[in-house]
């Protein structure tokens, strides 16, 4: 059997004298999409983060399984390597499109981004590269040229995954992709990410407080309560037959239609 | 006020030799020594207060201060002319305070600042440019933090330099920017060439001179050492380019010189003329001969 490509170990983290997570734990296989869901507050962001090596936890150890070189502990990493780990086999997904995006420079320059920081120099190509990932996240090619802050919101959000999936990650941090998107926005771009995620075998940790996008999206779901994991399991039984309290009320405050 | 105030001995009152203290020169050449050790990258320095406003040089004056002595013979150029305000006074300033003899012609200069240019004749092995530099960090206007582009530098994480290259192409069809284009240093730091026409970086590509960058305001000082390698950034099938004219210059007739556009009438007739004041003179006094 293959090893795990993302394994936590005890990870915990604290500002000051409160804990954001404490003692998170869980193997992420390849080809596996990692729900985390939780009320606001509940520590999953801060988990995520943790994850990325965006934020170094006070305990505990996150193992990634590389392309190339074995499994590395990515907190030990030199920024160095962590970055260029981040910007090659990692995505990272967030919730607000201005912080994933440059706003300043044109939906093709995004997607082209990541290709000339790892050495692409061929406009031409880069240039077909770009329109190429415009395309599959159902964006009209002639807003190649336009600034993402002509796009609408959803647009900016798939603008966004084209941008990280461009150097073709093996495993995409999702921080509530779907936020603040409507109802019928929300579908297009569950669709494409079911889509994207199958096509290209990628494992992701998906961060969310919707139930439903969960349920759509996700295998294995954690439950987050307080910073700490309650429940864990297959998304379907999690949902379905849920074990702990707070899960029952998560699930049962589900709005019906 | 008398003609020459420098001497080598402070307690008669005057300024010091060159106007900067001791101290002050010791620290920048550190700095310098640092710059040359480490091409392209930004050291930064303690810089002072001049006696003219930032924007005008401070950063050059402060490096030819410290790198000049009585032996040597200073050319100061601005945009390539030798009689504009900026390079008169500046020029006037080092005969008077480091006692320094002067000199128009850039084959006889050891030490040679300038601001906008690089002269056209080419430079010689023991011959000191000095920039002056508004803003030396390339990455500012795509990156406004200083922790930010710092750590881009240190790990030469490039691609956003490259990013506003694509955006000049798509929007303009060709890389757009004309002066201070961006450089690749020995093949590791992107560095600002200061603001000097694209047309004169093919000639920071291993001169035989040390080049000196100096930033006042921002207080940063970087360099080039001789024979060091300079690449300007392009992409594949945007190779970089320099600017043409049609015309020729309208005093000496040069074709290989960068030429200023001149309206002289109301009636919009133009005239191109070399902006480097001293190789036309000479091609001119050649040409009478």
């Amino acid at each position: 059997m293959t090893a795990p490509i993302l394994s936590a170990k005890g990870v915990t983290k604290r500002f000051g004298s409160r804990v954001a997570c404490r003692g998170v734990s869980f193997d992420l296989w390849p080809g596996e999409v990692l729900g985390i869901v939780g009320e606001s507050g509940s520590g999953k962001t801060t988990l995520l983060n943790c994850l990325a090596g965006r934020l170094i936890p006070d305990e505990g150890h996150v193992a990634y399984e590389t392309a190339s070189v074995g499994t590395v502990d990515v907190h030990q990493l030199s920024e160095a390597r962590r970055r260029l780990l981040a910007r090659t086999e990692w995505g990272f997904v967030h919730q607000d499109a201005r912080e994933g995006l440059r706003m300043g420079a044109s939906a093709g320059a995004n997607i082209g981004e990541r290709l000339m920081a790892i050495g692409a120099r061929h406009y031409g190509e880069i240039r077909g590269t770009a329109s190429d990932w415009l395309s599959r996240v159902e964006i009209d090619l002639d807003r190649l040229d336009d600034r993402p802050t002509a796009y609408s919101g959803g647009m900016r959000q798939r603008l966004q995954i084209a941008r990280n999936l461009v150097s073709e990650p093996r495993l995409v941090f999702m921080d509530e992709p779907t936020g603040g998107l409507d109802v019928s926005v929300q579908a297009r771009l569950l669709d494409l990410l079911r889509g994207l995620v199958d096509s290209f075998h990628l494992s992701a940790v998906l961060v969310t407080h919707d139930l439903g996008v969960a349920r759509l999206l996700t295998h294995r779901l954690m439950v987050m309560q307080g910073g700490e994991v309650v429940e864990a399991g297959l998304t379907d039984q999690v949902l379905d037959d849920p074990q702990h309290a707070y899960t029952q009320m998560l699930v049962a405050s589900i709005l019906p239609v | 006020m008398p003609d020459t105030i420098s001497s080598n001995d402070p307690s008669d009152g005057a300024y010091n030799y060159a106007y900067l203290d001791e101290q002050t020169k010791r620290m920048i050449r550190r700095a310098i020594l640092k710059a040359v050790a480490v091409p392209g990258y930004q050291v930064p320095f303690g810089g002072r207060e001049m006696p003219l406003p930032y924007g005008w040089g401070t950063g050059g004056i402060q490096v030819t201060a410290a790198i000049i002595g009585r032996d040597d013979t200073l050319k100061v150029i601005d945009q390539g002319a030798d009689d504009t305000t900026n390079a008169v006074s500046i020029r006037r300033f080092f005969a008077r305070v480091a006692d320094v003899a002067t000199t128009t012609r850039t084959e006889e200069a050891t030490v040679i600042q300038t601001r906008h240019r690089v002269p056209e004749t080419p430079l010689k092995d023991g011959q000191i440019l000095v920039f002056q530099v508004p803003i030396p960090e390339p990455l500012r206007m795509l990156e406004p933090r200083e922790t930010e582009t710092r750590t881009l530098h240190a790990l030469s994480e490039y691609g956003v330099m490259q990013v506003s290259l694509y955006e000049s192409i798509a929007r303009h069809g060709r890389i757009a920017k004309t002066y201070n284009y961006p450089v690749l240093v020995n093949g590791r730091y992107i560095m600002s060439p200061s603001p000097i026409p694209k047309f004169d970086n093919p000639k920071l590509d291993r001169n035989p001179a040390l080049q000196l960058y100096g930033a006042g305001r921002e207080k940063r000082i970087y360099a080039v050492p001789p024979h060091t390698p300079v690449k300007s950034l392009d992409f594949d099938d945007h190779p970089f380019e320099i600017e043409r004219w049609t015309e020729c210059c309208a005093l000496c007739g040069s074709t290989q010189s960068f030429l200023d556009e001149m309206i002289v009438d109301d009636a919009g007739k133009r005239r191109f003329i070399c902006s480097d004041t001293d190789y036309c003179q000479e091609r001119q006094e050649e040409q009478r001969r």
